[in-house]
């Protein structure tokens, strides 16, 4: 979706502003929000995809007026609810009022660490061909669905070069919307400076985005 | 139970907004806590684990190992997953990486314009500007102007390549081993390693810089 999340070359943000010696966390409520986004995977049975349009999917203005915690929560609260774990008025009542809905698995203590340790690859085994091999010219499409994509604006429609073929992934603008993973070959595409930017860019840089084969056009 | 002492933070920010948020997440931690899909032992390993275990400093003993142990930074460079792997840092928003070599002629810059996506296993989690719009919207318009941001100058002749991570591969700069190093300890070397070396908004210490 064209949200507020689609960054890349928008102006008028500021300076980038480090903090120095900054804290993992700000807050108590930030641990809090964290950890429970990563426990409540499991139970939940939402995938990494479905969480990030569901985090991109608010007003532009609320997503920048927002902290990324506060992203986190506001995404958290609202998956749970739509998947009928918990509702509004037990979080005004601060408890459970109605009785758990099943759930397939949940985070014990003792599975924390080997969890983490696994993390959820999403690289897949495919028969199909790649289309692209590394110095192939490409052409990024330009699509704009108003669900979830992993193809920045500031890409679309420009020309690019194969870098590397990175194997067959899970394809997020299918595995958001709960239609498969539908994995598709995903490659690095590179782009110069001024062919994102026009003749004002600066001339000695690239960028890269990883990109999945459904957003390119061969441009050979 | 869940260790949280709840006073109320009297930071900067708005303080009727920060409270009602803390009101949420501590109500919305009971909830589900109360209805058994999580257990709040495991919240505290979870917040254990980033706070103190899962950090740069894991990040910089991979790159010390590489600029020690010439066949290690070649694993590393050609399948960055495996050879960390080898240390031991594996795992969440870290199981596809790959290393990228800063070289006098070229400075590796890694960002997310759409979300944070960061590399967890080598540098934990991310800081506030990584994941805030002044570096998501520059980091790939303007990196020299974002580099300038943070005190940096590269040499004249340098280019920029910038890595935005779309997918689910996590990018780790590989900085140059500072001049004056000869023949030190990987442990040492590690300690010239700055989170921002390997993010690519910064350059590691050098020799001097260390008391």
């Amino acid at each position: 979706m064209n949200g507020g999340q689609d960054l890349g070359g928008t102006d008028g943000h500021g300076p980038v502003m480090p903090e120095p010696n900054e804290p993992v966390f700000h807050a108590e409520w930030e641990k809090r929000a964290f950890a429970l986004t990563l426990a409540m995977g499991m139970p939940g049975g939402w995938n990494i995809d479905m969480g990030r349009f569901v985090r991109e999917n608010r007003p532009p203005g609320e997503y920048l007026a927002m902290s990324y915690y506060q992203i986190w929560f506001a995404a958290l609260e609202q998956m749970s609810k739509e998947r009928g774990l918990m509702a509004d008025d037990e979080i005004a009542a601060g408890h459970s009022l109605r009785p758990p809905k099943s759930v397939k698995r949940i985070l014990s203590p003792a599975d924390v660490a080997k969890t983490l340790h696994r993390g959820g690859p999403t690289e897949r085994d495919t028969n199909m061909p790649a289309a692209f091999r590394p110095g192939d010219a490409v052409r990024m499409k330009n699509i704009n669905p108003p669900t979830h994509t992993r193809l920045p604006r500031y890409v679309r429609g420009h020309a690019g070069v194969i870098e590397r073929v990175i194997g067959c992934h899970v394809f997020p603008d299918s595995n958001a919307t709960g239609a498969g993973e539908n994995p598709q070959w995903l490659y690095t595409v590179r782009f110069d400076g001024r062919e994102l930017w026009g003749a004002d860019g600066d001339p000695s840089v690239t960028v890269s985005v990883d990109a999945w084969e459904p957003y390119l056009l061969s441009a050979g | 139970m869940s260790g949280h002492d709840h006073d109320h933070h009297h930071h900067d920010h708005d303080h009727s907004e920060l409270t009602e948020t803390e009101l949420r997440v501590r109500a919305l931690e009971t909830v589900l806590t109360e209805k058994g899909y999580v257990v709040p032992a495991a919240l505290d390993l979870l917040i254990e684990t980033y706070e103190k275990k899962v950090g740069p400093r894991n990040g910089a003993r991979v790159v010390a190992k590489a600029w020690t142990d010439p066949a290690y930074r070649t694993r590393l460079l050609k399948d960055g997953t495996p050879a960390i792997g080898e240390i031991g840092y594996a795992g969440r928003q870290g199981e596809h990486i790959v290393a990228v070599e800063n070289t006098p002629k070229r400075h590796n810059m890694v960002v997310c314009t759409l979300c944070s996506c960061y590399p967890w296993p080598v540098l934990g989690l991310p800081p506030v500007w990584y994941k805030s719009a002044p570096y998501r919207s520059r980091a790939v318009a303007d990196p020299r102007g974002v580099l300038a941001d943070f005190g940096v100058t590269l040499p004249k002749g340098t280019d920029i390549r910038v890595w935005d991570s779309t997918a689910e591969i996590r990018y780790l700069v590989l900085p140059m081993r500072p001049a004056g190093t000869d023949g030190w300890s990987e442990e040492k070397l590690a300690d010239l390693v700055t989170r921002d070396s390997m993010i690519g908004t910064g350059l590691p210490k050098r020799p001097g810089d260390l008391k």
